[in-house]
């Protein structure tokens, strides 16, 4: 299994296209802070493309590694090998190499430029969100052997979460306005990855004052030892349930 | 004619040239101090020698000049008022006043400036006292070139640093004050000046004013207070180039106005507190080159507020700029710098040719549903704010900015 990930791993690193993706999120990093002389508000802008351009590429480009990698998929399979073990090298070599490039190219800037607290708490979101949307790929290639349908659903699922949900909550907000929301507030922002790692940031940065009751409830809940534990641990869940249940699918798949 | 005027002053100079000093020491268990001050003649001044006083309640109620040698310390003991001046013309300095008594009933102060006028405290401190400073019903007085230190720890065991309460024309100057209730508070005070203060980490306002009208507020500095600077109910106030800074906290102002009117407040700098400015039933006030940078809202409109002008400002890297909570606007928003503008300057005279509306779609829905807050820098908050952007439907028609500048102002 450890050869499968090493070549999986290596197979990916090569590729021109995970290249480009950590020269892009180094350059931005880089000029984000040689930019801005005050590094809060560098890790604010880091923010917005850990946010958005870090799901979408590690989706996209996952469902699509899997897809080009059907045949190879299908000459291992002939192979003595466990299906559980084809399926998680893949996994775990996407994972692995998505997150080398993110910590290439945004972790290392933030440590050297702006190296906090909140800029810690930004790398950490930035690997599991890396990870959680690797594995919702896992789970949207599983799902049908479509390849444009695939992609077709990886794109839908990445819009989900970055807008649409979020559109649903404000939506609902405005429905129940004459009940405090606080604290289905919560279980909201634990029901998307994307919302639990933009609010584990921003209590880092001490936005909570900002937000009146809803910050304090919010903090309370969030800004604690034991809440940042149980939003690390909601986010691995986010990772390990859509990963788990495509390898349960690819295992009884008639490939 | 001339007689007349000759006569007081030589009987002036006279009594100078019979006033006497005296010199007093510390001795164990005697109360040295209040039997000189009964001593001292009208005019004497008394040195005090460095060491420690356990002595309260002392009164001052004729013209001394009370100077401490190398910082002698008055110290209650947790008991009682301290010093009580009700004589006119009296200056106190060089001295450490510490640990007045403490009641849940009385207004119990360190030095309690008392029915009189033209009194001076310089150059003092003030710890851990209940009420620091006392002036009531007085005026003239000056209050300079203090330290007033104390540890409060919630707003009912502890009071205010420096108190004016029904004085006039005082001149507060130079002092510094932190971990009080209020740095600064004034009730029913007139036409005074405070300048140059710094009033930091009080336990409520770092300074506080109600029905204080014709006040001047210069170059002071108001710094990690819980809930900044708030004033209420006054008219004609000036401030002028003081800094609100580090006011952060779930409600917590820069600066809180409160039926307020015909102010000015000018060149003042306004830097990271969770609301820069709120404005509440506040009319008439010009508001000119101050600076607002890094505050959760730079300024807060309520609906209440008219006539107001907000021209030559600066707004840099506000959270929100400005929010309000009617539709109805009534101000004049007028040449100001805001980084958040994006529009364009085609015939390059330093003035953007679109309007600049402040209030975002974003800050509106917050200011509706606070719950809202939780979206807070999400894409489709971002996207929601550009759309408004493109085309206005929901942010107030008249709250924009005709003629918003390309580049920060120099202040």
């Amino acid at each position: 299994m450890n050869k499968m990930v090493k070549y999986v791993m290596i197979d990916i690193l090569r590729n021109k296209m995970v290249l480009g993706y950590t020269l892009l999120l180094l350059i931005v990093s880089l000029s984000v802070f040689s930019l801005d002389d005050n590094p809060s508000r560098g890790t604010i802008s880091l923010l917005n493309l850990i946010l958005i351009i870090v799901p979408m590429v590690s989706l996209l480009f996952s469902t699509i590694y899997v897809y080009n990698s059907t045949e190879f998929i299908e000459l291992l399979v002939t192979q003595p090998i466990k299906r559980s073990n084809i399926w998680t090298s893949i996994l775990a070599g996407l994972m692995s190499s998505l997150c080398i490039a993110f910590f290439v190219g945004v972790g290392l800037p933030v440590l050297f430029f702006g190296n906090s607290q909140t800029g810690i708490a930004l790398i950490v979101a930035g690997l599991i969100l890396t990870c959680i949307f690797v594995s919702l790929a896992m789970l949207a290639s599983v799902s049908t052997r479509d390849k444009a349908k695939g992609i077709g659903l990886a794109i839908l699922l990445w819009f989900y979460f970055t807008i649409i949900y979020d559109g649903i909550v404000l939506f609902t907000l405005f429905q129940f306005s004459d009940f405090p929301m606080e604290r289905p507030m919560i279980l909201f922002t634990a029901l998307n990855p994307i919302d639990l790692a933009r609010i584990m940031i921003l209590l880092k940065l001490d936005i909570s004052a900002l937000m009146g009751y809803t910050g304090a409830v919010l903090k309370d809940f969030f800004g604690t030892t034991w809440g940042f534990g149980v939003t690390l641990s909601a986010m691995l869940i986010w990772a390990f349930v859509p990963a788990w249940i495509s390898l349960r699918r690819f295992k009884s798949k008639d490939l | 004619m001339k007689f007349r005027i000759l006569v007081p002053l030589i009987f002036g100079f006279s009594t100078l040239a019979f006033a006497r000093s005296w010199s007093v020491k510390p001795e164990v268990g005697k109360t040295v101090l209040q039997s000189a001050f009964d001593k001292a003649a009208n005019g004497d001044t008394i040195f005090i020698s460095p060491g420690t006083f356990y002595e309260t309640d002392l009164k001052i109620s004729k013209k001394l000049v009370v100077i401490g040698v190398q910082f002698p310390v008055i110290d209650g003991k947790q008991k009682g008022e301290l010093l009580t001046i009700t004589g006119a013309g009296t200056l106190i300095a060089g001295l450490i006043f510490q640990n007045s008594g403490y009641s849940g009933y009385l207004d119990i102060a360190a030095i309690r400036i008392l029915n009189t006028r033209n009194v001076r405290i310089k150059n003092c401190r003030l710890k851990r006292n209940f009420f620091a400073i006392y002036c009531q019903r007085s005026s003239l007085c000056t209050i300079s070139g203090n330290i007033i230190e104390s540890d409060a720890s919630g707003e009912v065991l502890s009071a205010n640093g420096i108190h004016c309460w029904k004085s006039d024309s005082l001149k507060i100057i130079n002092n510094k004050i932190s971990g009080h209730r209020d740095g600064i508070y004034f009730e029913f005070v007139a036409a005074s000046l405070v300048q140059g203060n710094v009033s930091s980490k009080n336990i409520r306002y770092g300074l506080h004013f109600m029905f204080s009208h014709n006040d001047t507020y210069l170059n002071n500095t108001f710094r990690n207070n819980e809930a900044g600077v708030a004033v209420m109910y006054s008219k004609e106030v000036k401030m002028f180039n003081n800094h609100f800074i580090d006011n952060w906290g779930s409600s917590s102002y820069g600066l809180l106005l409160k039926d307020i009117s015909d102010s000015h407040i000018q060149g003042n700098k306004f830097s990271k507190n969770t609301i820069g400015v709120y404005l509440e039933g506040s009319n008439r006030i010009i508001m000119e080159r101050n600076e607002f940078s890094s505050n959760g809202w730079a300024i807060k409109i309520q609906a209440s507020c008219y006539d107001n002008t907000i021209t030559g400002n600066n707004f840099l890297d506000n959270s929100f700029e400005v929010a309000t909570n009617g539709d109805l606007v009534m101000n004049k928003i007028s040449k100001n710098y805001w980084s958040h503008y994006t529009g364009y300057d085609l015939n390059r005279n330093g003035i953007g040719d679109i309007p600049h509306r402040p209030v975002s779609m974003y800050s509106r829905i917050v200011e509706n549903n606070p719950t809202a807050l939780m979206l807070f820098r999400s894409v489709m908050v971002d996207l929601l704010d550009q759309a408004e952007k493109v085309i206005p439907g929901f942010t107030p028609e008249n709250l924009k900015d005709d003629a918003p500048i390309m580049k920060p102002l120099k202040l």
